[in-house]
């Protein structure tokens, strides 16, 4: 079948994604490697122990940075809307791949901005823990408890992003059909759009002409 | 050595240690300490550190706090005792407690980085160190100290390298009133008890010895002439490992763990039984007239 193709993320939104998206399983595999000694494997295969604790804070770096960017081109995309509480609604019917029971959703859905807004405030608590965890010798003396509560604090952000990220990769992967190529080719077919995000399909696929004649589905 | 190590950081099989020791101790006597810091001497001296610069703040105090390269201090206090009209000085001896229940270890996410032996003593291994300063955090003695040459953490080793072949610590073979002894924790707490009793008996009511079971009891142990008040030497009141430390490195692993596993099982649970969103049904709702 022949199918029109559209774009959904330009190269500067594809390309802060992925960078967002490496430096998060770097800091993930090395942190993990952290956590427990049940995985310290990871930073051995890494390049050691040393090596995987002296990048893990640039990568950090990296990764609020292309998270800032992140914040930066999608934010005012990311906000509710009235669509959206009607499809948090049916979001039973989502998980369990009714989607005939859904309704439209926009740009994105309303379990796309949920892990927007997640990994947004996960990375700014990240960050600041993650400073004073890297500067640990340089908290003065008297605020001595901020050291033990940054690396609470960085534990229990970074566990609320790993449930974000597993279903983000877990969604992406494999229960769309088309959303990996998506982000990383940026465009889909005019099916795709319609299928998945109606609303936005209607409001600027169809319309700006950015559709272009591709075979296959 | 691996024969006496009883605890190890970030392994996930038991510890090696087979041999049973007494626990050794250091007894620090404050009453008795003249501030001649020959046991600082000592200690540089014995564990052959780098020279560290010295810094004057208008007391006969070496440094601020120790360093990397400086592991036994001796702070000096004055206090006013108003009740008594006395000034008095404190002087106290700063270094590494050798907790029984280490938080340095228990913070220490390197394999082996940490280690404490079966006679108590608590190691540094630098060479499996990765110089994340997870045991800085953990310490509630803020004792150990980071290198940024190395890019490693150093603190007192309580001599184990004189210890483990029968000597004492070189601080306390420098000690020229014995107000540092050595032996198992046993003998120094008989010897610590019979000095608080000998100061309360000479106007030191509250004369006690420090040996803070918060952190189990440690291996250096001090007699406080002020024994109710350890802030007044420096020393924390009742400390603990940190408790966001304990929270992280025992109930939110263990429900961390779940929850990431949970997560995994869940999505494979999920695609077994819904798979991937089907083209057939939305086909059927295009077909039901949305859009």
């Amino acid at each position: 079948m022949t199918s029109r193709s559209i774009v959904r993320y330009d190269f500067r939104e594809r390309i802060v994604h992925a960078v967002a998206g490496l430096s998060y399983v770097y800091l993930l595999l090395t942190g993990l490697a952290f956590w427990t000694p049940w995985l310290f494997w990871v930073a051995i295969a890494l390049g050691g122990g040393y090596v995987s604790r002296m990048l893990h804070p640039w990568a950090g770096l990296v990764f609020a940075a292309a998270v800032s960017a992140m914040y930066a081109q999608w934010r005012r995309e990311m906000r509710t809307t009235p669509e959206d509480r009607a499809w948090r609604q049916a979001m039973a019917h989502y998980i369990k791949n009714e989607d005939r029971m859904v309704p439209p959703a926009g740009r994105f859905n309303y379990g796309q901005k949920t892990l927007f807004w997640v990994m947004a405030l996960g990375a700014v608590a990240l960050l600041l823990s993650g400073l004073v965890m890297w500067f640990v010798a340089s908290v003065p003396e008297g605020f001595l408890v901020v050291r033990s509560l940054a690396t609470l604090v960085h534990a229990v952000a970074a566990l609320v992003t790993i449930g974000g990220f597993i279903v983000h990769i877990y969604m992406g992967v494999a229960v769309v059909p088309g959303g990996l190529s998506a982000i990383v080719h940026g465009e889909v077919t005019e099916e795709w759009a319609r299928r998945h995000h109606a609303l936005w399909y209607q409001k600027s696929g169809k319309f700006k002409g950015q559709s272009r004649e591709v075979s296959g589905n | 050595m691996p024969l006496d190590i009883v605890r190890i950081s970030a392994t996930s099989s038991p510890a090696p240690g087979v041999r049973v020791q007494p626990t050794l101790t250091k007894l620090v006597d404050t009453s008795t300490c003249i501030g001649c810091k020959a046991c600082e001497v000592a200690c540089q001296e014995w564990n052959d550190l780098p020279p560290e610069p010295t810094v004057q703040s208008g007391t006969y105090q070496t440094l601020p706090a120790t360093t990397a390269n400086f592991w036994n201090l001796i702070k000096f206090n004055e206090y006013e005792d108003e009740g008594r009209g006395a000034l008095e000085w404190l002087m106290r001896k700063d270094q590494c407690m050798h907790c029984a229940e280490p938080g340095c270890l228990i913070a220490c996410p390197a394999p082996g980085a940490i280690v404490q032996y079966s006679n108590g003593i608590v190691d540094f291994q630098q060479d499996h160190c990765i110089a994340c300063g997870y045991c800085i955090t953990g310490c509630p003695f803020d004792v150990p100290k980071f290198n940024p040459g190395t890019r490693r953490v150093y603190k007192c080793t309580l001599c184990v390298d004189r210890v483990s072949v029968g000597l004492q610590p070189a601080c306390v073979k420098a000690c020229p009133t014995s107000c540092l002894q050595f032996g198992t924790k046993e003998d120094m707490l008989e010897v610590a008890n019979t000095r608080v009793g000998q100061l309360q008996a000479n106007g030191f009511a509250q004369a006690a010895v420090y040996d803070p079971q918060g952190v189990g009891g440690t291996s250096v142990i001090t007699v406080l002439t002020h024994g109710d008040r350890p802030e007044l030497y420096g020393l924390p009141k009742d400390p603990h490992i940190p408790a966001a430390v304990r929270l992280w490195k025992g109930p939110l692993k263990w429900l961390g763990n779940v929850a990431m596993a949970g997560g995994l099982a869940a999505a494979v649970v999920h695609f077994v039984r819904f798979g991937r969103k089907n083209h057939v049904e939305a086909d059927e709702s295009s077909a039901e007239g949305r859009s």
